[in-house]
């Protein structure tokens, strides 16, 4: 038998960072999530490619960033503070993990509140043009998975609370963190898509 | 803290010098008895033979489906259907046997023996392997739910739009498909990244990549495609069910839609699907075949780069779904040309399995049988699809029986044959009996002359104008006998199909007993007994080639080292199995499996209840369906001990 | 020009015969669009039976060049081949099927430069929009006053390229004409065009393609290719209305007619003028009723307008309320639409 088979020396038991099936599971899933978004991108370009009347895609002119660009910033921001988390567990600091989850969490239904609020002061609906229906289906799908994501934060920060990880054992930090930074950049790409773009060409 | 909370020095040994061992697996490992344990098991050899059942229960649904239609057929005018009746049931044939068998079969074949080629004790996600079946069969009852009760889909398995908007199909069945499809996507992809992650992380030390049955790297390539391509077809659903149900627009002209980005969507997803529904297939011949042919594949490598170049190059060639579409000329001929280069990789099997029986020595047991047979279907297959590569040529062949032909060819030839063959070469290790081989050689021969006599003269039904998916046609056009021929040819084959079901129920009480190796076979399954204990090997084995059983027999130099079976990791502090690194396999660290579950089961209901609210438009139990499917992932994903998630010592 | 010389009356007698007795084939070209391809359809068609062929001999020749064993007791141990050879012979194959796929695509891209445009500029241009489950025929002239409608039936003159504009009015369908060329889709929302042409004066089938509903196997369509003089007439015979030639306008038929059926058929210079179904204006020229569903004869055409669901099951037309007097006045005043 080879010798590190043979005499083998202490070896990690568990869920251990980035060798947990955990962390490589999530990683897969981000690549099916991401392909997601790459086709409604597509969907939106597309579509977005074909002869419209003037004015009518975007609908009524290209989207206001009066509330979206501060709203990105909100979710980089909340990002920052989950990364920070991580940091806190990575130096045993289980406050600053607590703390960091909880920020970003909130952070994050903020993100979602302000959105609501941008939804209902748009001048065209789910059902007034294909520019529409992309508009809310793409924003929506991505609101889903913030959604989820501020789920995933605050069971992770009630995890935290309960003591159950340290420097050692934190994988499921480390996976939910994962996730939350895809949605973000997630986010990027659908903001450059319909804020970006129309104002480009 | 202590750093030994956390690390463990692995023993390593033997079972023969440790008595008890294998008591003591078994009794961890095992799944409960009785209803607890049929509902919560997350044996993958367990889920593994579920997947194959039920599969095998949609392939026989489907092929009555076709068995009444192809009767409409058989002569021209024919009034034994109603238009409706027999666009359903052409819909729920196509649907059942893409979806609901070919894709479930292969992977039930590799659920329940991945671990045993890779030498490890369950797959990575065991939960998330019973999650996706629970979800496949919840799926299936979803469709077939809608066809009992009259209204199963009817636009045909690829569902165009504009047929398949509300405005032309007003009651519910394209509903039903399109959630029902979501669903099983669902399914799917947690099952494709279940592969993806135990190829990567769980085969035995010393399984380097090159030393990696052909079987797993045909399945790790249809699970990595899965994880880009069906989020394209769940997409397109979910957008059509919103086009029919909260007045979108994305698919209707009138108002900035498309109703080429349907196409678009459907066949970016469904181009790579018929690789995924075939490449392990031919996996399990490029296993299978070398062993009744006493060598090694010849080509292994090549085989296993082709096998990952024809999936990534179908990703490129979904246009050739649409060339009668009006699209650009450049843009199609670009198409054209690839789907015709296509070939190439595909050609490295043909003539990798040739020659291993040229320069081997055939045992001409069914198994065989089914697997050299299955290299001339392909190639028919395979040609049929070559000339509709041809743009022009396609303009004439697209829509017509031809390529009727040329999907059972594909699909018939390159899925059933091989799963057949697969059947009579593996069911001594799952059943611990031997499949009865002269009834194999019934079951073969009408199986191989029945799907010969039904399909080829679609070929020329086709080059003589037939357009498919006509629930009758008129007398004079010239297609009438071979009509009745295929309908004939048909049903042998049905008799074949049923002479292996037979062959299977019979034997599985009165076969004759296999031992752990009745084919003198070389891989990993075959060292441990049939059936496999639950725990699959009493020791993590320690692999040096690839063909760990025929070590010592093929000449090799005395120097090479040696594969270890009997010696090994034991890792018996509770449900344990070996990571090893992604490339070399050297071990990396223990993993804590989980035990028996009920999370998997409970999600799948949780979530079928979504969809029925959904599809019914009753909001209350959409809403219900939703929160108990995340309560219950909370509690699945809760941090658990005994798996190693939290601080503290995890072993028993 | 392409297309295959004349190879005196035998061939062109077998094909003539093969068309009649397969009417939707392709594997006989009938005019210069269709000529190449077809040659390139037997091209391609032979290399794949040459190729299933040489495979299954090489199968063959595998299996069969030693003696074999025959299957053996459940865990007999049997001895193994050497592992060697053989993968000189994948690269062999790999590379003669890479050089023969590559000549397919050369030959593929010069057949579609071929048939990409007409030799000569388009006879004409005709519109035709599928609808669930006939074809509309709209001629486009020039001068305004020599457009007309039809249905289902398209003559054209023979030995000359026609453009066909396709509008898709509901669905998807498919327009294919086998014998002149491969097909395209009538898409909503976009318009496709093609172009046909019929080197010699006859009758050419047509079929949707396109699964468009439960009526998908009763779309078919006639191409006819006519003399360029029988053309012209015809086209202006098509111009004038029927009601110039009725002797009788306000007849009990033509009266049940419009009330009955002009809500959805259209006759010229009548006060029929529906669009939902075919324009009957020239009814008894045509070969077929329903699009290509019955042959036209007075015993279909009572059939079909008493119970067109028995015919057609799922069309759109409802069965008529009428009495048999008034179904026996209708049919006398079809048959003056010639």
């Amino acid at each position: 038998m080879p010798e590190h088979v043979a005499t083998p020396g202490p070896m990690a038991v568990g869920a251990i960072g980035t060798r947990a099936s955990g962390w490589w599971a999530m990683i897969f899933m981000i690549f099916t999530e991401a392909a997601l978004f790459g086709y409604l991108l597509f969907s939106y370009f597309y579509l977005a490619a074909q002869p419209h009347m003037p004015d009518t895609f975007p609908q009524g002119g290209s989207p206001s960033l009066r509330l979206a660009l501060p709203n990105t910033g909100i979710l980089l921001l909340s990002s920052a503070a989950v990364a920070w988390a991580q940091f806190g567990i990575e130096r045993d600091r289980p406050v600053q993990l607590a703390l960091g989850l909880g920020f970003g969490a909130v952070l994050g239904m903020l993100f979602l509140g302000i959105q609501v609020f941008e939804w209902w002061g748009q001048p065209f609906t789910l059902s007034s043009s294909s520019y529409g229906s992309l508009y809310f289906t793409v924003t929506g799908f991505h609101m889903a998975h913030v959604l989820a994501g501020v789920i995933i934060l605050w069971a992770l920060c009630a995890w935290s609370l309960l003591g159950l990880f340290n420097r050692v054992r934190y994988a499921h930090i480390h996976i939910g963190a994962l996730y939350w930074h895809f949605v973000d950049a997630v986010w990027l790409a659908v903001f450059f898509t319909f804020y970006v773009t129309p104002r480009l060409s | 803290m202590s750093v030994s909370d956390y690390e463990r020095v692995p023993e390593i040994g033997s079972a023969v010098l440790r008595p008890g061992l294998t008591d003591r697996l078994e009794r961890m490992w095992e799944t409960r008895p009785g209803i607890r344990g049929w509902f919560a098991t997350v044996d993958h050899k367990r889920i593994g033979i579920r997947y194959i059942v039920t599969a095998f229960a949609f392939l026989i649904a489907g092929g009555l489906e076709s068995l009444i239609f192809r009767l409409q057929l058989a002569g021209p005018n024919l009034r034994l259907l109603t238009p409706e009746q027999y666009d359903q049931l052409f819909t729920m044939h196509g649907m059942t046997m893409i979806f609901l068998y070919a894709g479930p079969v292969l992977t039930g074949f590799s659920n329940y023996l991945w671990p045993l080629l890779l030498g490890a004790r369950d797959m990575a996600l065991p939960r998330i392997n019973a999650l996706s079946y629970w979800i496949y069969v919840c799926a299936g009852i979803f469709l077939y739910a809608a066809f009992a009760a009259g209204f199963g889909p009817n636009d045909g398995w690829f569902n165009y739009v504009p047929y398949a908007a509300r405005a032309y199909n007003g009651g519910p069945n394209v509903d039903f498909y399109a959630l029902g499809m979501i669903l099983l996507g669902i399914s799917t992809t947690v099952g494709a990244v279940n592969f993806v992650v135990t190829f990567l992380r769980l085969r035995a030390p010393g399984m380097s990549i090159d030393r990696v049955p052909i079987l797993a790297w045909g399945t790790l390539t249809a699970s990595a495609a899965n994880i880009f391509a069906i989020p394209a077809v769940s997409l397109a659903f979910f957008l059509l069910w919103l086009d029919r149900n909260a007045g979108t627009h994305f698919f209707d002209a009138t108002t900035g839609g498309e109703a080429l980005l349907w196409q678009h969507l459907f066949w970016m997803f469904g181009h790579p699907w018929v690789y995924a529904i075939v490449l392990p297939a031919m996996g399990m011949v490029s296993d299978g075949l070398p062993v009744f042919c006493r060598r090694p594949l010849v080509g292994y490598s090549m085989v296993a780069l082709a096998t990952v170049a024809t999936m990534v190059l179908g990703f490129g060639v979904w246009v050739h779904h649409m060339f009668a579409t009006g699209l650009p000329s450049v843009s199609l001929s670009f198409f054209s040309a690839a789907s015709i280069i296509i070939a190439v990789p595909s050609a490295v099997g043909v003539f990798a399995w040739i020659a291993t029986i040229w320069y081997g020595r055939p045992v001409f047991t069914t198994a065989f049988l089914f697997f050299a047979s299955f290299i001339v279907l392909f190639t028919v297959g395979g040609v049929s699809g070559y000339m509709t590569g041809s743009l022009p040529v396609d303009w004439q062949l697209t829509d017509t029986y031809f390529i009727v032909a040329h999907i059972h060819y594909v699909l018939i030839g390159i899925n059933v044959f091989p799963v057949a063959g697969a059947a009579y070469f593996w069911f001594p290790k799952i059943t611990g009996r031997m499949l009865d081989e002269r009834l194999g050689r019934w079951n073969f021969w009408t199986m191989f002359v029945g799907f010969n006599v039904g399909f080829f003269p679609m070929h020329l039904s086709g080059l003589l104008g037939m357009p498919r998916r006509v629930y009758t046609y008129a007398d004079g056009m010239g297609w009438n006998g071979l009509n009745l021929i295929t309908t004939l040819g048909s049903y042998v084959f049905a008799v074949g199909v049923l002479l292996l079901i037979i062959n299977i129920v019979s034997s599985y009480r009165r076969g004759r007993p296999a031992g752990d190796n009745p084919w003198d076979s070389p891989t990993l399954e075959w060292a441990t007994t049939s059936p496999p204990p639950p725990y699959n090997f009493a020791v993590i084995p320690t692999v040096a080639s690839r063909h760990p059983l025929w070590e010592g027999r093929l000449g090799e130099p005395d120097t090479q080292q040696r594969s270890s079976l009997k010696a090994g990791f034991l890792l018996d502090h509770g449900r344990e199995t070996l990571g090893t690194t992604a490339l070399e396999a050297e071990p990396d660290l223990i993993l804590k499996m989980p035990a028996d579950s009920y999370t998997p089961v409970i999600l799948a209901m949780s979530l079928t209840i979504l969809f029925t609210g959904l599809v019914l438009h009753i909001g209350w139990l959409a809403v219900a369906g939703a929160l108990a499917a995340a309560a219950d992932t909370i509690a699945w994903t809760w941090p658990e001990r005994s798996l190693g998630q939290t601080a503290g010592a995890a072993d028993a | 020009m392409g297309g295959m010389p004349d190879a005196g009356p035998s061939v062109d007698t077998l094909i003539s015969v093969f068309d009649a007795a397969a009417p939707l084939n392709f594997l006989s070209g009938h005019g210069d669009r269709a000529d190449p391809v077809v040659a390139l359809t037997f091209g391609v068609l032979l290399v794949s039976v040459a190729v299933v062929a040489i495979i299954t001999l090489l199968l063959g020749a595998a299996i069969w060049r030693r003696p074999g064993i025959a299957a053996q007791p459940p865990g007999t141990r049997l001895s193994l081949e050497p592992a060697a050879g053989g993968q000189r012979w994948i690269g062999i194959g790999v590379g003669v099927s890479a050089f023969v796929l590559l000549l397919s695509v050369l030959w593929t891209m010069q057949v579609l430069a071929t048939v990409a445009s007409p030799a000569a500029p388009a006879a004409l241009t005709i519109e035709i929009t599928g609808h669930q489950w006939w074809w509309q025929v709209r001629y486009l002239s020039d001068d305004p006053a020599r457009a007309f409608v039809t249905a289902n039936e398209i003559s054209i003159p023979a030995g000359r390229p026609v453009r066909f504009r396709l509008i898709g009015a509901d669905v998807i369908h498919s327009f294919w004409v086998p014998a002149l060329f491969g097909k395209t889709d009538l898409i909503p929302g976009q318009i496709n065009t093609t172009w046909l042409e019929a080197r010699r004066p006859g009758v050419y089938s047509g079929q949707c393609t396109e699964y468009c509903g439960v009526e998908h196997a009763h779309m078919g369509f006639s191409v006819i290719a006519l003399p360029e003089q029988e053309f012209t007439a015809w086209w202006d015979r098509q111009l004038r209305s029927p009601a110039e030639s009725d002797a009788a306008p306000a007849s009990a038929g033509n009266i049940a007619f419009t009330t009955h059926c002009g809500s959805c058929h259209a006759v010229r210079g009548t006060p029929s003028a529906g669009i939902l179904g075919p324009d009957l204006s020239h009814l008894m020229t045509r070969r077929t009723l329903a699009a290509g569903t019955l042959p036209n004869d007075s015993a279909n055409l009572v059939r079909f307008i008493a119970d067109p669901q028995a015919a057609k099951p799922g069309s759109m037309m409802p069965r008529p309320d009428i009495s048999a007097r008034e179904l026996a006045d209708i049919r006398a005043y079809l048959a003056t639409l010639n």
